[in-house]
């Protein structure tokens, strides 16, 4: 690892306030996939502003019939959470599938979304759900517009996350086929009916999490396995690695769209 | 960067640079080196500890994030001399054969059983998956890990 400074903020606005000041400087949240990244060396900020001691970024609360959660909530929190459980128990299932336990007892909202790793699950659950992703500057980004592109979102070098809030949807559920190792996502897929439509978001399948519209439109018509049955899954734009082809990640995305829809009911 | 926290039960403090892992600062600053690192890419499960109650990889945590918190390691489970029940289960069940990720597999299996002191085989092996095992095969740890699940809720009911 480079030597860096270390800042312990214990407020939003001293870390935001850091961070405008110093462009090379990085957020550190459960350092589940930065810690590993600055262990080989892949990164060298000038400084790590480290977001684990600041109150307002944590917690869950129940929002307009929806959940807002504070971006330095863990998965653990979530995974464990009654008020998740009854809300949107899709959401506590999915954070129960991230990595293992103590990845989960360490990992973050904010920094598993802010990250936008290919095969995370977080995305999924972010863009399937509708939610609206919250940060430092004020913003309120709308999931359709937050994920860019490969480990690319639409925050400002120096924005921070502060909270997700999801709508509650009438049905959901996310469904994964994980990379036997790393558990990350070789295809994810959340499945809602929600009261602005149908919306399905994959994961792991290409550079980055989208939305499966021929799917959305078919669950329109009818909200039943032979709908998914009934739509081809362009394999023009998935992955292609050491995992999965990208002809199997198209069939995958139908057989975990199916198993999500099972879990719907 | 001067860190304090609580480690066994002592309170302990050093200088330690920003970069300094947490499971380094306990090697190689306090010297306790039951604490594994078996991988630089924090899935092995070696180096788990619990910090304030809950466990994690100490690979992948900063000693200054731990500053001020409540660590126990594997040299922190036995009290007064006498093995903790899941190290006797594991002696006794034959839990291990190397031993290099038997600190990291008892220091989780401590966390599952505290918050589920009557886990189902699969939950275990389910609780297992961030901690790798070269040599066992598992089937032992598993067996061991049912056995001290069993022990404790015995003593416990004892305790009432
Ligand atoms: C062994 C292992 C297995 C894993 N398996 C899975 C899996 O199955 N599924 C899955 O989804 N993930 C998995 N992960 C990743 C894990 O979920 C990470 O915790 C997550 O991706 C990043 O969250 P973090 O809180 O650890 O962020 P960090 O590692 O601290 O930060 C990640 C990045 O986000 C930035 N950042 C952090 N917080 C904010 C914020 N509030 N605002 C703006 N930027 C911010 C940081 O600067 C950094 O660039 C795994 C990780 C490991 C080590
Ligand atoms: S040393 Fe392998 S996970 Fe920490
Ligand atoms: S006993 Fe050798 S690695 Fe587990």
């Amino acid at each position: 690892m480079y030597a860096f400074d270390y800042h312990r903020p214990t407020s939003l606005a001293e870390a935001a306030q850091l961070l405008a000041g110093n462009p090379e400087a990085k957020l550190l949240a459960g350092g589940q996939t930065y810690i590993p990244t600055l262990k080989q060396r892949l990164a060298k900020p000038s400084a790590v502003i480290d977001l684990g001691r600041i109150a307002e970024l944590r917690g869950i609360t129940e929002e307009a019939g929806g959940l807002t959660i504070g971006a330095m909530t863990r998965h653990a929190e979530v995974a464990g959470s009654p008020l998740v459980k009854r809300v949107i128990p899709a959401l506590a299932a999915l954070a129960e599938g991230i990595g293992d336990p103590q990845v989960r007892n360490r990992g973050t909202l904010g920094g598993s979304i802010a990250n936008n790793d290919p095969a995370a699950d977080y995305p999924a659950a972010v863009l399937g759900l509708g939610a609206t992703v919250r940060t430092s500057k004020g913003r309120a980004i709308a999931a359709d517009d937050f994920f860019t592109g490969m480990f690319e979102t639409a925050l400002e070098p120096d924005e921070i996350v502060t909270a997700v809030h999801f709508p509650k949807p009438e049905k959901a559920a996310y469904a994964k086929f994980p990379n036997p190792a790393s558990r990350y996502a070789i295809v994810g897929v959340f499945l809602a009916k929600t009261a602005g439509g149908v919306r399905v978001a994959v994961t792991g399948a290409a550079p980055c999490v989208f939305r499966a519209t021929a799917l959305e439109q078919a669950l329109a018509q009818s909200w039943s396995a032979a709908s998914i049955d009934g739509v081809t899954i362009d394999a023009s734009n998935l992955n292609s690695d050491i995992h999965a082809q990208a002809d199997y990640r198209a069939h995958l995305i139908k057989v975990m769209a199916k198993r999500a829809l099972a879990a719907a009911g | 960067m001067r860190v304090s926290m609580t480690v066994n039960g002592k309170a302990v403090s050093g200088e330690v640079e920003p970069r300094t892992l947490l499971v380094e600062f306990l090697r190689n600053q306090l010297g306790l080196t039951g604490t594994h690192v078996g991988c630089d890419t924090s899935q092995c499960g070696c180096c788990v500890v619990h910090v304030d109650g809950v466990s994690v990889k100490s690979c992948t945590m900063l000693a200054v994030q731990a500053d001020g918190a409540s660590v126990t390691t594997i040299e922190g489970l036995a009290q007064g001399g006498k093995l903790h029940p899941l190290q006797q289960a594991f002696h006794e069940h034959h839990g291990l054969q190397c031993g290099f990720c038997t600190p990291g597999m008892i220091m989780s299996a401590a966390d599952l059983l505290q918050r589920n002191p009557d886990p189902t085989e699969h939950e275990v092996r389910e609780w297992l998956e961030g901690n790798l095992c070269r040599c066992t095969g598992y089937h032992n740890i598993v067996k061991a890990i049912l056995a001290a699940a069993q022990t404790m809720r015995g003593m416990a009911k004892a305790a009432e």
